[in-house]
């Protein structure tokens, strides 16, 4: 599901990414929320401890691939997204693979803000308890030029990838710090470290969703909460296909997930994955503005 | 009364090994348990009481659900002297209990080895003490009890009123509706000190054999069993059996039933505070200290002892060390009780105890008492003996112990045994319904439709043993 960085491409060669318009009238127009029919997962007992998770934006990509590892991982998870087909599919296989119930679907539109209370409520009570949430989902429409401007897109972006994030991971911080207890992870992007010409509205929204994780991570971590904001580059997922242009140092799937599996163990803060991100990113952070704003990237 | 995010709280079984989170309520009026049924109906949520959370297992667990905490409905609501008889709120703990009774001459019929436990628990898992071959389980002592159902009616029960109910809610694992005030009936004592033997026995045959022979004499009877303790050792343990002291037998009574006397001291030698040492426990919490401090522990207790000893220090020998279950580390423990006839008990615990040794799982604490069956619907009471183990839990050792619990699940079922649903966090529906017979268990899924029909009142115990 997730849309890469961007980061070196000359986005002025690049042609729409995505052609989105589908997609949004799907998320306009929101079905009821859809539970899957697999069984509520047996409670937790002290020798068969079970950690419980929410992954939304699960349906493909990093999302249904971290589904798939955290079950293995002993994980019981409620899958989100939009796509109730591909959901169910994914709970199939894990719960085929398990043996037992260890996934179950729901289908949830992220920007469906007033859906989140009660399915939230719902599934903490499916699962037994909320020990982990992954927010994946996020959508990018490049305007497809240097010289193009799109608001509609710009908001919808924000739409999804920062208030979507935020009316999940709001309540959710809220009841991790009553509890004392919990993880919180979500996709960034590389794309959110610098305001480029390519994607203005889609690096303000990962910028945002980094900075309300840094906000929650030093509100949380006080209280035992590990908060960790992943930041991919080119990874590759269904939406790089439509990419044009440089996409370097890209990573399969599961290599992102591995790294966001051992980040997530050693309960980490933020990570560049791969890795080499990190340097490239902090070379971008230090250009100064002067020859920064003369580049086409 | 809305359901507010930060009540969302970690709740945890008494031995630190299993978390769950729901939403907290801390209730201290009958109306806020009524309001929380319709909110918790209104949101299709379900809802556990919770006491002091003393059990073993998820007795007062509810992940993702409503928990509501009756630890501050504790007040004794009527005392009588003259007669024994107590009214009391749920929330009110067998400390309160004795604590104000014992001044007079009383002392609860029944009791477990910690008096931290309320009442309301107390009851909902019809606890046991070291006398029950004698008195039986704390049930029996109940003379009255009133409840709120999930439909909002409120009942009274007595052993002949609605008495159905009686014998299912006391038992019921708080799942039928929420005792909101226990009358019972306390026992006359003439001082504040008990006369207690101690002696070593050597072997599982002479354990057991002695808690059968001396159990009918003594008020109460409880054996200390060394699971590290192998071959022709196997079952060697120290029995104590105590018997309270008869009117004029202590010259000094009313100065020993004076609370003062009766207090645990919380320092060692007046000086080291006792709540520090669950820190020193910590290094003996392994194969290898456990073996020295149980080898030591038996060697001590060869010479045979008599003694005195008051109220308090005798029966809750759980609350020696405070917070003794830190002891066990992050993984914490867990408690597996077995209940056996007389006939089977001692093959099936030669058979259980040397298979923990053999995969280098032994138990650190073993315990032994005899017991006799009682009418309460999910009875765990037979006429035989328990024996309680406790298990180290730890990340490498779960899967191992998992399977080895299955195991002794098997065997203790061949051997017509039966189960505990305040201790055992593994046993699985099956087990319970080999145990419990499928017309025990249609009676409590029926009163539970008769009480409950929403569903409302829920624990991860029951989704476990009856879901």
């Amino acid at each position: 599901m997730h849309v890469p960085a961007l980061g070196l491409m000359r986005l002025y060669d690049t042609r729409q990414i995505f052609e989105m318009t589908d997609m949004l009238e799907s998320i306009r127009s929101s079905p009821e929320d859809h539970v899957s029919n697999y069984p509520r997962p047996a409670a937790a007992t002290p020798l068969n401890p079970r950690r419980r998770g929410i992954i939304i934006g699960a349906s493909d990509g990093i999302g249904a691939s971290l589904a798939r590892r955290l079950a293995r991982e002993g994980y019981t998870l409620a899958l989100l997204a939009r796509r109730a087909d591909k959901l169910e599919l994914l709970c199939n296989e894990i719960n085929q693979t398990a043996g037992e119930s260890r996934a179950r679907a729901y289908t949830h539109d992220v920007a469906a803000y007033e859906n989140v209370p009660p399915l939230l409520r719902q599934i903490v009570a499916d699962l037994g308890g909320l020990d982990l949430v992954v927010f994946v989902a996020g959508v990018n429409y490049p305007p497809g030029g240097m010289d193009k401007y799109n608001f509609e897109n710009d908001r919808r972006m924000i739409e999804v990838n920062l208030v979507g994030a935020m009316a999940w991971l709001s309540p959710i911080a809220e009841m991790f710090q009553s509890a004392k207890a919990g993880q919180i992870v979500a996709i960034g992007s590389v794309a959110g470290d610098r305001g480029r010409v390519g994607n203005p509205g889609y690096n303000t929204s990962k910028a945002g969703l980094a900075t309300y994780l840094e906000a929650l991570r030093n509100r949380l971590t006080r209280y035992g909460v590990n908060v960790l904001t992943v930041k991919p580059g080119f990874v590759q997922t269904e939406m790089l296909k439509a990419a044009q242009g440089a996409t370097p140092f890209t990573i399969p799937v599961e290599k992102a997930v591995e790294d966001i599996w051992k980040a997530m163990k050693k309960r980490k803060q933020v990570i560049y994955t791969p890795s080499i991100w990190r340097w490239i990113m902090l070379a971008i952070q230090f250009t100064p503005s002067f020859i920064f704003r003369r580049l086409s990237f | 009364m809305p359901l507010l995010l930060n009540n969302f709280t970690q709740l945890e079984n008494f031995g630190h090994s299993l978390r769950a989170p729901s939403y907290r309520f801390r209730l201290t009026r009958i109306e806020e348990i009524c309001e929380v049924f319709r909110l918790a109906q209104e949101l299709g949520l379900t809802v556990t009481a919770r006491g002091a959370g003393r059990s073993y297992n998820d007795a007062s667990l509810n992940g993702g659900g409503i928990t509501l905490d009756l630890s501050g409905m504790n007040r004794i609501l009527e005392w009588d002297p003259a007669s024994g008889v107590v009214r009391c709120e749920p929330g009110v703990t067998l400390e309160q209990l004795w604590k104000c009774v014992e001044p007079d001459g009383w002392w609860p019929p029944v009791v477990s080895g910690t008096m931290k436990t309320t009442l309301g628990g107390c009851l909902a898992a019809n606890i046991h003490g070291k006398n029950n071959y004698q008195k039986g389980p704390i049930g029996e002592h109940v003379l009255e009890f009133s409840a709120i159902l999930p439909t909002g009616e409120s009942i009274t029960c007595t052993p002949t009123i609605n008495a159905d109910l009686f014998y299912a809610m006391i038992s019921g694992l708080g799942m039928l509706g929420i005792f909101t005030s226990i009358t019972m009936q306390m026992k006359r004592i003439y001082s504040g000190l008990m006369s207690v033997d101690a002696w070593a026995v050597p072997n599982l045959h002479q354990h057991l054999g002695d808690l059968l022979e001396h159990a009918p004499n003594r008020d109460y009877i409880v054996g200390w069993l060394d699971t590290i303790a192998s071959g022709k050792n196997i079952g060697r343990g120290q029995i104590h059996a105590a018997n309270h002291l008869k009117e004029g037998k202590d010259s000094n009574a009313r100065e020993t039933m004076r609370l003062e006397n009766q207090s645990l001291p919380t320092r060692i030698f007046g000086v080291f505070p006792k709540s520090a040492l669950h820190y020193f426990m910590s290094p003996f919490t392994n194969n290898l200290g456990v073996w020295g401090v149980n080898t030591a522990k038996y060697i001590a207790s060869l010479p045979k002892h008599t003694f005195r000893q008051s109220h308090a220090a005798f029966h809750f020998l759980l609350d020696y060390v405070p917070n003794w279950e830190l002891a066990y580390g992050r993984g914490g423990l867990i408690q597996y009780q077995s209940f056996l006839p007389k006939g089977t008990a001692e093959e099936a615990w030669r058979e259980m105890i040397g298979l923990s040794q053999r995969r280098s799982l032994p138990s650190y604490l073993g315990v032994t008492k005899r017991h006799r069956p009682d009418k309460f619907l999910l009875t765990h009471g037979i006429d035989g003996f328990s024996l309680a183990m406790d298990f180290k839990v730890t990340d490498r050792n779960r899967s191992a112990l998992s399977k080895m619990l299955k195991e002794f699940d098997d065997i203790v079922l061949s051997a017509g045994g039966r189960f505990y649903f305040a201790k055992n966090s593994e046993t699985s529906a099956e087990s319970a319904r080999a145990f419990l017979g499928d017309e025990t268990i249609r009676k409590f899924k029926e009163l539970k439709k008769r009480c409950d029909p929403n569903h409302v009142l829920e624990s991860d115990l029951f989704r476990r043993v009856f879901g």
